[in-house]
């Protein structure tokens, strides 16, 4: 299920090897056994691969040297920045090249005045922020993951964090990219300005989990730090509530600079892990970050809390101090690796929905997690829709693998059936192939290979991820009911 | 008034994909100056109308491409909302489509975003008839590549949008515009400083030694950011942005050609040559906006954009067509390659953007 695509390619490994070597210092060319192994899966280790090769270039002769030999012998290239996806999209190709930025390290340009930084790809996210931090100015997305992935990796997924109800996604925090093309041609796309001329060729990059091109350079926006930030934490008896006091704060004109829920299970595993003083007895807590000038925050603190209250809120805290804000916001952040503390292994979903779905989904996903017998946790940037739960099980049970991963796919499939999409953040991957053929017709599918093929006619850059071949489909549609006869009849359409 | 004409549309387009003819896309005609001419039997989008969904607490509204952007406004500011990029509408016909497919956002956007960034999905018709689908009403939707995204500012050239689907947010509790008076280099430092600090700026603009901050949002925060940055209060301060986003102030009245340049926000001189050094301009979006009125020359003026690593286009008139900046040449590779994946007759809009696209 998950091979990669077959390709012919015009080399053998070993010539290959050779005139990678002949421009790359041979220390940054890899090809034995051990030393590809580190290389073989990103952070979905359920999906592994051995690369023909992986490559550490230095410079961007070197990245268009590499990317024009592949071309020239028909080889696939796989992009791969830190390794954090989370959707298999740095799985390597059997055949192919590995290209990994992991050297382009430099934060190239601060400029205060135009509020923003000019960076190499393989620059951590946080290291950003941590440059910026001497001029009262920050990167504002960011991804939990962010003090490992890089920002050329969030590019290639159009990655969120916490606070892109507020602040957006990457898309919209960044202003100008260099890429390599296939072919080895550098262009930079996007300028110093606010638009640039022609089509939005940087949106379309941004989320294209490098199919389009190796990107190179980037120029993401700066913000000033907020003067002050605040969190609530609201804890519910019932997830239902929890999500209404969402819906009841934004229909009071407030958009918090985060707003989070997490159910009953991630409480306790965050709690166990961080010790937060989460409330264990409750079936939903929201954390509601609140930012901007000191009076600000101060009349919106007062008016949320009051909102929670309304909603039913159990018990509202406000964060006394900076550590007190911290801790609230440590036990969210290291949800994953707390629940992952409950089981051998856990399987993070990713999908997102309109925010009124949730006690449904959340409901369809308890009984599923029943029919399973898996159990589920639920992490969910609530103020966005963005749904990720945590399945838990354990690899080591045969056949736990294959019903986790169905169990996954039914509740992408629940996402799609009630509005939403199948990938809020985390990218299609080669993990979510399939549910793209839930999610878009035989047209529209045509149509994303055909942008594909506008930038990269022989299907070299990343074969077989993100976009399903219209045959895969086929083979997945004769499993599964398809959009004329969709999944969960019970569930309302859009 | 709503009706959806969608299976009109795509036969319209589906014949012309067949005959090979061109098709010129007409919403509300609001915005015919912006861009190149198009000769090609009309695609009407403007009876393709109504809002579809609009849900005030998940902030996202849905409608036809050919609803009246007047209307999409009315129900959004009766809900105490609004597009959060501004748009000017340059009449009363102008529709969500063309809004869209123009991708033009007003004053706020230096502060809020474009119109391409609070586009969460539409439904359009591509140039061989096909109805696709892409995006969504949900915030965050990174399944199959952006091409919503992509239709924004590609003037009709890759689809005809059916539906739009755009984040909406709040307005704000209060919007105060303050005052200075001040020359570009001074009003360019001001405007630098303030934006490095965490003040809630929605506009700004600077003409004629005036410079004008418009701030939004909870009352204390407006009222304390006044104190911070001080200059005179003005009245009329929103009839003053809402004429300058439809360019009814007296500096658009002019016959001399208008140059819309889009660059850093800290250049201070474009650099161009000593005749047109003193031609007026008008500044925006923290300076990374100029409206420039000049006669210099075409290329002079767009490769000395190009070289600030910024574009500049010039607005048509009744007499002149619209230009666009010249792409280098790697980039129109890739901008026939997208034309040919989405309209490989070349029948819709062509030539609007580009010659050829
Ligand atoms: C614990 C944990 C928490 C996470 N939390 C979040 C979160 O909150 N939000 C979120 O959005 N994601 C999250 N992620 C997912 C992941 O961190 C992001 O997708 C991140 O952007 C990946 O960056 P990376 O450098 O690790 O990229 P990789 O995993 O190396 O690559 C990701 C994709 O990008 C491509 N790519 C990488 N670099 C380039 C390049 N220079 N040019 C072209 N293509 C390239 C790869 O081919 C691949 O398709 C989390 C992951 C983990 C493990």
């Amino acid at each position: 299920m998950h091979n990669t695509e077959q390709v012919e390619s015009k080399i053998d490994s070993a010539g290959l090897i050779d005139e990678l070597c002949s421009f790359v210092s041979s220390d940054s060319v890899l090809f034995e056994k051990e030393d590809l192994k580190p290389y073989e899966c990103d952070g979905l280790s359920a999906y592994r691969a051995i690369p023909l090769v992986v490559v550490l270039p230095e410079t961007i002769e070197q990245v268009q040297k590499v990317l024009g030999l592949c071309h020239h012998y028909s080889v696939p290239v796989v992009a791969r920045g830190a390794g954090t996806g989370l959707s298999g999209g740095a799985l390597p190709h059997e055949q192919g090249v590995l290209l990994s930025l992991a050297k382009f390290k430099s934060i190239i340009e601060i400029n205060p005045e135009r509020r923003i930084a000019r960076v190499q790809p393989g620059v951590r996210n946080l290291a950003i922020s941590e440059a910026a931090d001497e001029f009262g100015l920050y990167y504002a997305p960011d991804p939990s993951s962010q003090i490992a992935c890089t920002i050329g990796g969030n590019v290639a997924e159009n990655s969120g964090g916490v606070h892109c109800l507020k602040y957006g996604l990457t898309v919209h925090n960044i202003q100008q990219i260099k890429i390599i093309t296939i072919e080895g041609e550098i262009l930079t796309i996007g300028g110093s300005g606010l638009d640039s001329a022609g089509y939005d060729l940087l949106a379309l990059m941004t989320g294209s989990e490098g199919m389009l091109g190796v990107i190179v350079e980037v120029t993401v926006k700066l913000l000033p730090k907020p003067e002050r930030a605040q969190v609530l934490l609201a804890a519910f008896d019932d997830v239902v509530k929890a999500g209404e006091a969402v819906g009841n704060i934004i229909a009071a004109g407030i958009i918090p600079a985060g707003l989070e829920m997490m159910d009953r299970l991630a409480i306790s595993a965050a709690e166990d892990f961080v010790h937060a003083g989460y409330p264990l007895d409750a079936e939903a807590i929201l954390l509601c970050e609140l930012d901007g000038t000191n009076e600000e925050v101060s009349e919106h603190v007062l008016k949320v809390r009051e909102l929670f209250k309304h909603s039913g809120a159990t018990e509202v805290r406000t964060a006394k101090d900076e550590n007190e804000r911290l801790t609230f916001w440590k036990g969210r952040k290291a949800a994953f690796p707390a629940v992952g503390r409950l089981s051998p292994d856990y399987y993070c979903m990713d999908g997102t929905i309109p925010r009124k779905q949730l006690p449904k989904v959340l409901e369809s996903i308890a009984t599923l997690s029943k029919e399973y017998e898996l159990p589920v946790a639920n992490v969910f940037h609530a103020g966005d829709g963005n749904l990720h739960p945590l399945i838990l099980y354990d690899a080591n049970n045969p056949g736990e693998l294959e019903r986790t991963e169905e169990f996954g796919g039914k509740i992408l499939e629940l996402c799609v059936a009630v509005g939403g999409t199948i990938t809020g953040e985390h990218g299609v991957g080669m993990e979510k192939i399939n549910q793209m053929c839930v999610q878009f017709d035989r047209l529209e599918l045509s149509q994303f290979h055909a942008v594909k093929a506008a930038f990269d006619p022989d299907g070299l850059l990343n074969p077989g991820k993100a976009v399903p071949t219209l045959h895969r489909c086929a083979e997945f549609g004769a499993m599964h009911v398809h959009k004329g006869e969709l999944p969960f009849p019970e569930l309302e359409r859009f | 008034m709503n009706s959806d004409t969608s299976q009109q549309l795509q036969q319209q387009v589906q014949s012309a994909y067949k005959e090979k003819t061109a098709l010129c896309i007409v919403g509300g005609n609001s915005k015919v100056f912006y861009g190149r001419h198009v000769t090609g039997e009309p695609l009407n989008v403007s009876d393709h109308r109504g809002v579809l969904n609009y849900e005030p607490t998940e902030l996202v509204i849905t409608a036809r491409a050919g609803t009246p952007l007047r209307e999409i406004e009315k129900v959004l500011s009766d809900n105490g909302q609004m597009l959060p990029f501004e748009p000017p509408a340059f009449s009363n016909d102008a529709t969500l489509g063309g809004t869209i497919a123009c991708n033009l956002s007003g004053p706020r956007r230096a502060y809020a975003g474009a119109a391409r960034d609070f586009l969460l999905g539409c439904k359009i018709i591509n140039g061989k008839g096909e109805l696709l689908t892409f995006g969504g009403e949900v915030m965050k939707n990174v399944a199959g590549y952006d091409v919503s995204r992509l239709m924004a500012g590609a003037m009709g050239t890759l689809g005809v949008l059916l539906e739009v689907s755009l984040k909406v947010l709040p307005i704000a509790e209060m919007e105060a515009t303050q005052q200075f008076e001040c020359n570009a280099s001074e009003a360019l430092d001001k405007l630098h400083q303030w934006s490095k600090t965490p003040l809630p700026l929605s506009a700004s603009s600077f003409h004629d030694s005036v410079l004008r901050v418009r701030l939004s949002g909870a009352t204390k925060a407006v009222e304390a950011a006044i104190s911070t940055i001080g200059g005179d209060s003005t009245d009329s301060a929103s009839r003053y942005w809402h004429e300058l986003k439809e360019q009814q102030q007296d500096f658009f009245k002019d016959d001399k050609p208008l140059w819309r340049i889009s660059l850093a926000s800290d250049i201070e001189s474009l650099g161009l040559p000593a005749d047109y050094e003193n031609d007026d301009c008008l500044y925006e979006w923290g300076g990374a906006l100029r409206w420039l009125k000049s006669h210099v020359p075409a290329d002079t003026i767009q490769s000395t954009a190009a070289k600030l690593d910024g574009h500049a286009s010039l607005l048509g008139t009744p007499r002149q067509e619209g230009q666009f900046q010249p792409l280098t040449p790697g980039l129109l590779r890739i901008h026939k390659n997208l034309k040919q994946a989405f309209d490989p007759e070349n029948i819709l809009n062509p030539g609007r953007l580009y010659p050829g696209l």
